[in-house]
């Protein structure tokens, strides 16, 4: 059942992918399209902070997921490379929960 | 091989490195998600592009429909289409390579060839630092997430390794560069705080999808003129 939507936005991903070579360049000039196209990312990705850090199902929680947040604001204050941010909040949280955060 | 190709080959190969940490991660979540080996593997060599995928396993996870989750993931990865349109021009593509090119257009090759385009010494290394780029993330990004998916699937509690936050921290991090002005970082911030208030009253996925709303519509009243 899972194979639908893999297959599904798989094709998908590549269909924009592809629709880029032979659209026209002419699209590029169109400051609208621009606009939407950058700004899309950019508000996608702060909801899916949200939901990845606060969501279980429906309801709100605070849990060890927060501290994926909280590891990598300062992080990425301090110009640290994307790896350092990701394996940083990783070992932080496997670490505060091997003490005992039970979340 | 000239220096400046060398040096792009070099880069090229510490880009994949670095996408790769992220890479087992992928495959680790991929199969803790309830994903098939092969199923995970299919995202990272077919839809490959690292955050629609993140994306898309994330909300099926979270209990989303599969079709709030190909909505999701599709439109992050819309993205992908202004890259290909800048790349089509940079690389000059026909036929077949048209369609590998296609494949090997996200954020790491796009960046590298649009920084390469025009070297110091007036080169152009943009097509080399492209290709280099896009096969050396494919190498290094399916074979992370295979190690992934199989570590994960032999042991391991995706919670005990810190992966779920792992997830966060990487979303953080993909947002950190792209807010480069004041209307992109209210773009941030709106889509946050759209998704956040709606998680109890939708179903879950549905609340990345009003972030995306959010965003479509500030891109709609934007000004024509310059990125203020």
């Amino acid at each position: 059942m899972l194979w639908m939507p893999v297959i599904v936005a798989s094709l998908g991903a590549y269909a924009l992918k592809i629709a880029g070579y032979f659209v026209p360049q002419k699209l590029m000039d169109n400051q609208r399209f621009r606009n939407v196209s950058g700004l899309l990312p950019i508000g996608l990705l702060g909801g899916l902070i949200m939901v990845q850090t606060f969501a279980n199902g429906m309801s709100l929680t605070l849990d060890g997921r927060l501290l994926g947040l909280v590891v990598a604001i300062p992080l990425l204050l301090k110009k640290a490379p994307f790896i350092v941010v990701v394996l940083s909040a990783a070992a932080i949280t496997a670490l505060a929960r091997y003490a005992g955060l039970n979340y | 091989m000239p220096t400046s190709m060398r040096s792009i080959m070099r880069d090229a190969v510490g880009i994949g490195v670095g996408v790769a940490s992220y890479g087992v991660s992928f495959g680790a979540l991929g199969v803790t998600t309830g994903l098939s080996i092969l199923q995970t593997q299919f995202l990272s060599s077919i839809m490959f592009t690292g955050a629609s995928q993140f994306a898309l396993v994330g909300v099926i996870a979270a209990g989303g429909s599969a079709i709030s989750a190909i909505a999701t993931a599709l439109l992050l990865g819309f993205r992908n289409l202004p890259y290909a349109i800048r790349m089509s021009q940079l690389l000059e593509v026909r036929g077949w390579k048209k369609f590998a090119a296609a494949q090997l257009t996200i954020d790491e090759s796009t960046a590298m060839g649009l920084a390469h385009e025009i070297e110091v010494d007036g080169t152009h290394g943009g097509k080399w630092a492209f290709w280099a780029t896009g096969v050396s993330v494919f190498i290094f990004w399916n074979a992370a997430t295979l190690l992934g998916a199989v570590a994960a699937s032999a042991a391991g509690d995706p919670k005990a390794l810190g992966l779920d936050a792992a997830v966060v921290a990487g979303f953080v991090a993909l947002l950190w560069p792209q807010l480069t002005n004041n209307y992109r970082k209210l773009t941030a911030a709106l889509g946050a705080v759209a998704a956040l208030v709606f998680i109890p009253f939708v179903a879950p996925g549905i609340p990345i999808l009003i972030a995306g709303f959010v965003a479509l519509a500030l891109g709609l009243r934007q000004k024509l003129s310059g990125d203020h």
